[in-house]
């Protein structure tokens, strides 16, 4: 069977523009959450998010650096990440200049949850208030989902499989192991695969509010919000930004020299069949997924070092994920160390499976594992467990496994390892 | 030259992300402007919000230059 590796990585988070950026400042224990300065969240039971920073911040995005001014002012910003977190992706495997025949194999799949809400939101109003002639022509394209695939296409001349996943908060997982998939059944030597998210407006915060899913008790402490396992936890904290890797076949890899961070050796999917907001009451589905992503792998439960938590914060979620992982792991679990970056960056729902299959590879790379902010009371269901409270922690990380789970129920679970 | 031609050119640097000193009046929006069809649907939307006149289709079709538009502006503007 094609063995498929990461060759680039690419990154936009409310933590940096960039992936080594984001990384320093997650390990430093950094957080991105602030008041929302999108607009005035003054009436909304919610008022915080991890929002990508602006230029002119410490760590702060531009877009300009990637992206023509026209394309800026045509697309919402989940396509101006996505499409940004491409080209760091593919800079960073040294794949921009490829040759015709490579591109001809070299495809797309960025996915995103909600795709261009913010711009969705804004145009309705414009058509409310001044009628169908004052819509814009650029609304539909700078909104669909996969429109990263299809800009990120047309920007490096990507002529391979052109997808974009649409599982809700599972996208970014989903993304990276159905193009891996595509690597092996050779349609494609190289996938640009990834998640990207910007949900943040008036009507996605107050969406999201409504469905009693965001943290509501810290608008005043937006730092302390995200808690993953702590007792005070109270929903999640919306985050933006993209994640994008570059996967590649072994032997391809290998004979261009290609620098190789990880192999990706297993993946796992799975649905509740439950309820569309709540997981699975005994966290059957999440449990499916791991199970099947191990047996792909064909590792030992106790060759896994590191789990980059689902973990949102989320009263119900976390503690159902972390019972999924004893149940699975049994006795393993006491040698491995499990967090949530959410704690951090806050949940970047269809970018997230990709932000975090990044920090796993960089765990693998550098040797330490980040860690669960703000876990200063953890919860009943967590002894015996390493949820590397508050700082991150130096470890020997030779496998790492990343879960991500939807509305809706859907699951993925990805595992990689060091080659 | 006229304020429309400056408001005119001043529109079309900020849609395309253009040099304003390529946009002479006789550019055209598509050859010498890369513009593209639904390009040109949005500097019209933004020409009748500007002026407040009313650009029909037909009229729209016929617009190709940066001259094309001052003209038409300046005969049909309240």
């Amino acid at each position: 069977m094609r063995r498929v590796v990461v060759t680039g990585l690419g990154m936009v988070s409310p933590l940096g523009a960039d992936v080594e950026t984001s990384w320093k400042n997650i390990l430093a224990s950094k957080s991105g959450a602030t008041r929302i300065t999108r607009f005035d969240p003054t009436d909304y039971a919610c008022q915080i998010a991890c929002e990508v920073k602006a230029p002119d911040h410490e760590w702060g995005f531009d877009p300009a650096k990637r992206i023509d001014h026209k394309i800026q002012r045509q697309v919402d910003p989940f396509i101006i990440y996505g499409l940004d977190a491409a080209g760091q992706a593919l800079e960073d495997a040294g794949l921009t200049d490829a040759s015709e025949e490579e591109r001809y194999r070299i495809g797309v799949s960025i996915g995103s949850g909600i795709g261009g809400l913010p711009g969705i939101e804004k145009e309705s109003l414009v058509l409310a208030e001044k009628g169908p002639r004052r819509v814009s022509p650029h609304f539909v394209h700078g909104r669909l989902i996969n429109l990263i695939s299809g800009q990120v296409s047309i920007r490096y001349g990507l002529m391979g499989p052109n997808h974009a996943v649409v599982t809700a908060c599972s996208t970014g997982a989903h993304s990276i192991g159905d193009a891996a998939r595509m690597i092996i059944m050779d349609d494609a030597d190289v996938m640009v695969a990834g998640g990207a998210e910007s949900a943040l407006c008036p009507l996605g915060i107050a969406g999201f509010a409504q469905a009693r899913a965001l943290s509501t008790q810290f608008n005043d402490q937006p730092e302390r919000a995200s808690r993953p396992y702590d007792k005070a936890r109270d929903g999640f904290v919306m985050g933006e930004g993209a994640g994008v890797v570059v996967l590649e076949e072994y032997e391809r890899a290998k004979k261009r020299g290609a620098k190789i961070y990880a192999e990706l050796i297993g993946y796992g999917m799975s649905g509740d069949a439950y309820h569309v907001t709540a997981p699975h009451p005994e966290g059957a589905g999440g449990y499916r997924a791991m199970e099947v992503a191990m047996k792909r792998s064909g590792l030992s439960l106790s060759d896994i070092d590191y789990i980059n938590a689902h973990g949102t914060s989320t009263p119900m979620g976390d503690e159902l994920e972390l019972g999924a992982v004893r149940r699975l792991f049994g006795n393993a679990i006491g040698d491995l160390s499990m967090s949530s970056t959410k704690s951090a960056i806050g949940h970047l729902l269809g970018g997230a499976g990709a932000v975090e299959a990044i920090f796993c590879i960089l765990a693998l790379r550098d040797q330490i594992v980040p860690p669960t902010l703000n876990l200063e009371d953890p919860s009943e269901g967590t002894a015996g467990v390493d949820l590397v409270p508050l700082v991150a922690k130096e470890r020997s990380v030779k496998a790492v496994l990343n879960n991500s789970f939807g509305f809706g129920g859907t699951n993925a679970s990805l595992i990689m390892k060091a080659v | 030259m006229s304020e429309t031609a400056d408001r005119v050119k001043k529109i079309v640097v900020e849609h395309l992300g253009v040099e304003a000193e390529k946009v002479t009046e006789d550019a055209s929006f598509i050859d010498d402007l890369g513009a593209d069809s639904l390009d040109i649907v949005e500097l019209v939307m933004a020409f009748e919000e500007e002026f407040g006149v009313e650009i029909p289709d037909d009229a729209a079709e016929k617009i190709t230059t940066v001259r094309d538009a001052i003209t038409y502006i300046d005969s049909n503007k309240a």
